[in-house]
């Protein structure tokens, strides 16, 4: 098993911690990971991207030309990695951020109102993980299971009462997640 | 107890790599890519549990002079910084490297020159093996590429500079400093006693017993036919290390008609161009020196014996070439592939060069 991914979006949207959090439950199931962020003097509003590679075997590279599956969470990221997808690979968008859908026929497009689906839970924090269990739902990269298991270790224990909040935005995401129409 | 595995970045695995190998003392100053070595090390406290001293100080020529003094005493201690910070300490490198002293420096490298981008780059590769500083001197270069070499070169490093008494280089950029993956940290080795440092350093100056004649730590030497001894001696130690510590890995070279010359975040990106390539039916390996000086001149002109081409892949504009051409004595085709200022090449770039610039 390997997959390679790109998540993008605007900063601040969680897509940096959304990364470390799917790298950090692959770790969790003894996988080897990667996970490469596109640094730079990006801030709250501006974009930013990261690749996360989950695989079985030794990663080579963590700067890569084509991804198995892209999650999309802006329309200037839409048209970055669009392209760069591998024919039969998946895009995953949320229809909030993207107001000029994908085109490619050759991929597998599926489409999550997280954004929506964040504001109805009145938590907008939740967003990541909603687009994160829209991600599972399709590939099961790493079990939930170990999601959890992820995040109760990295994250303080004055904050672990969040943990059933993620695990439910998370199975939100699995739940609303569909093909692009 | 088991080993633990954890998920960091390898700017992270420097600093607590640092700690667990028993390190005295890091001097340093804040600079992207690199800051989060000094970041780990303020979270991390050592000066609670081991010991270890840490302190930012006001410039990057401050952090190595700091590290020039404590080294002095036999220390174990070691700055960090990336290209125009390391610029700033050169004058200080080439006073260690002069008076013989064991540190560690570490350079994130970003794209220059001047103070250029925070981006990924590899254009210190001159500057590191060649000098940087003036005078005749080497720094032993170690170029890692992956987060688990990150956390494994820091012990190598400061065990190789206290061997030959000389200052060592882990060489990384922003890819390899920024990027997180999992890594087994060395095992705790706890910070040596005074009564050990004496015993390891009888060079060091931590205070005249009666009995030992004094020690003197310096880089000057106003007389010729002494200083022309000293760089004798030097020259002596380099060509010491040149034999015994060469460092390298070939990956599917065995079978190769191509191959890829690619060092630190080079090579990952190097090891997918050969995945791809292959799956084309293009046979391609990839020697990746570990050791960037020494230089594995020889590993090169033997594996160049079978090879129909070789492509250097560096982010720069054609530094390391240089080494890789005097390496050969055939007039194997040889080429440079990069890009510079920050830009990082990916995978399908290099297998395009492969075939525009080796195969054509």
């Amino acid at each position: 098993m390997k997959e390679e991914i790109i998540i993008s979006g605007f900063g601040g949207q969680g897509v940096l911690s959304m990364g470390k959090i799917l790298a950090y439950s692959g770790l969790m199931e003894g996988k080897e990971v990667t996970w490469m962020p596109a640094y730079g003097p990006e801030q709250r509003g501006g974009t930013a991207n990261v690749t996360v590679i989950v695989s079985d075997e030794r990663i080579s590279s963590p700067i890569l030309s084509r991804y198995d599956t892209a999650i999309i969470l802006n329309q200037p990221s839409l048209e970055k990695f669009e392209n760069k997808i591998k024919p039969g690979g998946t895009l995953i968008y949320d229809g909030y951020g993207i107001f000029a859908p994908p085109t490619r026929k050759d991929i597998h497009v599926y489409r999550i109102d997280a954004m929506d689906a964040a504001a109805e839970m009145n938590n907008t924090k939740a967003f990541n993980m909603i687009v994160l269990g829209g991600l599972l739902k399709l590939h099961p990269i790493v079990l939930i299971e170990s999601v959890l298991k992820g995040l109760r270790k990295t994250l303080p224990e004055r904050h672990h009462h969040l943990i059933p909040m993620n695990e439910a935005a998370i199975r939100k995401g699995m739940e609303i997640i569909h093909p692009q129409e | 107890m088991a080993e633990e595995v954890v998920l960091m970045k390898g700017n992270e695995a420097i600093a607590r790599a640092a700690i667990r190998c028993g390190a005295d003392g890091y001097f340093g100053y804040p600079i992207t890519p690199q800051s989060e070595v000094l970041e780990t090390l303020a979270e991390e406290k050592p000066w609670e549990t081991t010991g270890m001293v840490v302190l930012q100080a006001e410039s990057e020529v401050a952090a190595i002079n700091m590290v020039y003094g404590a080294a002095a005493t036999g220390k174990m201690v070691f700055t960090s910084s990336s290209s125009p910070g390391v610029s700033l300490k050169q004058e200080g490198i080439s006073y260690i490297a002069g008076a013989e002293l064991p540190c560690l420096i570490v350079n994130i490298m970003r794209g220059g020159p001047g103070l250029g981008t925070i981006q990924p780059s590899q254009s210190d590769y001159f500057q590191s093996t060649k000098g940087g500083g003036h005078g005749d001197y080497r720094l032993i270069v170690l170029a890692p590429s992956s987060v688990q070499e990150m956390a494994d070169f820091v012990s190598l490093a400061f065990d190789l500079a206290f061997k030959y008494r000389n200052p060592a280089m882990i060489l990384a950029d922003g890819v390899i400093g920024q990027m997180m993956e999992k890594a087994v940290l060395p095992p705790f080795r706890p910070r040596r006693t005074e009564e050990e440092i004496i015993a390891q350093c009888p060079w060091a100056a931590n205070g005249k017993k009666k009995g030992r004649k004094p020690n003197i730590i310096t880089s000057l030497e106003l007389d010729p036919v002494i200083m022309e001894q000293r760089n004798i001696h030097l020259q002596a130690k380099y060509r010491e290390i040149e034999k015994n510590e060469v460092r390298c890995e070939e990956i599917q070279c065995e079978d190769a008609e191509y191959l890829i010359v690619a060092f630190g975040s080079c090579a990952r990106i190097g090891m997918k161009a050969i995945e791809i390539a292959r799956e084309q039916g293009i046979k391609v390996g990839l020697l990746r020196p570990i050791t960037l000086w020494p230089f594995p001149y020889h590993k090169i002109e033997h594996l160049s014996h079978h090879m129909k081409g070789i492509l250097v892949l560096e982010l720069n504009a054609g530094q390391m070439i240089e080494d890789v051409r005097l390496a050969l004595q055939s007039n194997i085709k040889t080429v440079h592939s990069g890009r510079m200022g920050g830009i990082v090449p990916d995978p399908d770039e290099v297998v395009d060069a492969i075939k525009e610039k080796l195969m054509k």
